[in-house]
């Protein structure tokens, strides 16, 4: 999958929970889901729930406590393609 | 089954006067369904309205949280083997369409949309005796 695709994919994604406006604007791999785009731990979950959906994977327990930054949700996003 | 409910009542962390459940009639892991009574004397009714006592929609909301969303969370963590640490209220999304007055007894029946990463999210319903739906919705909540 292209870089820039799964960048787009992921901030339509993170898009409806993200409080923080501006720091969507300049979403990218260093975004904090937390800290920067001022997303709730209640819509982090929605954010995993819609990411499985969209890329047809599970994410377990412990993908989902790493799952801190955009790049980290990248990684797990590939992980889990490639284990299909 | 009787037991079963005790139990889960007796884990709630709420107490008069904020406790809106009085007892539950099934559970199972995909839904719940219980009832309480809006006594007459309920703190609320003095200011809401003036001389006009409603039952608050906030509180119609939260006994909706706590028969349909906590009730269910801790069934759920109990089958998981886990015991209810600190419980938030996450979302809530709520359609009313009857009052409920001093003295009415409700049912709430709410069913699980999904139980993820310590979120539980249900589509709940509220009931009068009559059995009109009173108000009807979207609650979550988390726990840590």
């Amino acid at each position: 999958m292209e870089e820039k695709d799964l960048n787009a994919q992921l901030k339509n994604i993170v898009e409806p929970y993200a409080q923080n406006k501006e720091a969507l604007l300049k979403f990218n791999d260093s975004s904090h889901f937390i800290q920067d785009l001022e997303v709730n731990s209640a819509n982090l979950v929605d954010i995993i729930l819609d990411v499985e959906d969209e890329f047809d994977i599970e994410v377990d327990n412990d993908s989902m406590e790493g799952m801190l930054t955009v790049e980290d949700a990248k990684k797990i996003i590939r992980q889990k393609l490639q284990e299909k | 089954m009787l037991l079963k409910f005790n139990e889960i009542l007796d884990k709630l962390p709420y107490s008069h006067p904020f406790l809106f459940v009085d007892e539950l009639s099934r559970i199972d892991e995909n839904s719940v369904e219980g009832t309480y009574t809006f006594s007459e004397d309920e703190f609320f009714y003095k200011g809401h309205f003036k001389n006009q006592p409603v039952t608050p929609g906030v509180i119609l909301t939260e006994c909706m949280a706590q028969i349909g969303v906590v009730c269910l969370g801790i069934f759920l963590l109990k089958e998981e083997k886990e015991e209810p640490q600190k419980i938030a209220l996450s979302s809530t999304e709520v359609d009313f369409y009857l009052p409920v007055l001093p003295g009415e007894k409700v049912t709430v029946i709410s069913e699980k949309m999904y139980f993820r990463f310590k979120k539980l999210k249900c589509e709940v319903r509220m009931y009068n005796a009559e059995a009109k739906l009173i108000c009807k919705g979207k609650i979550a909540g988390i726990c840590a």
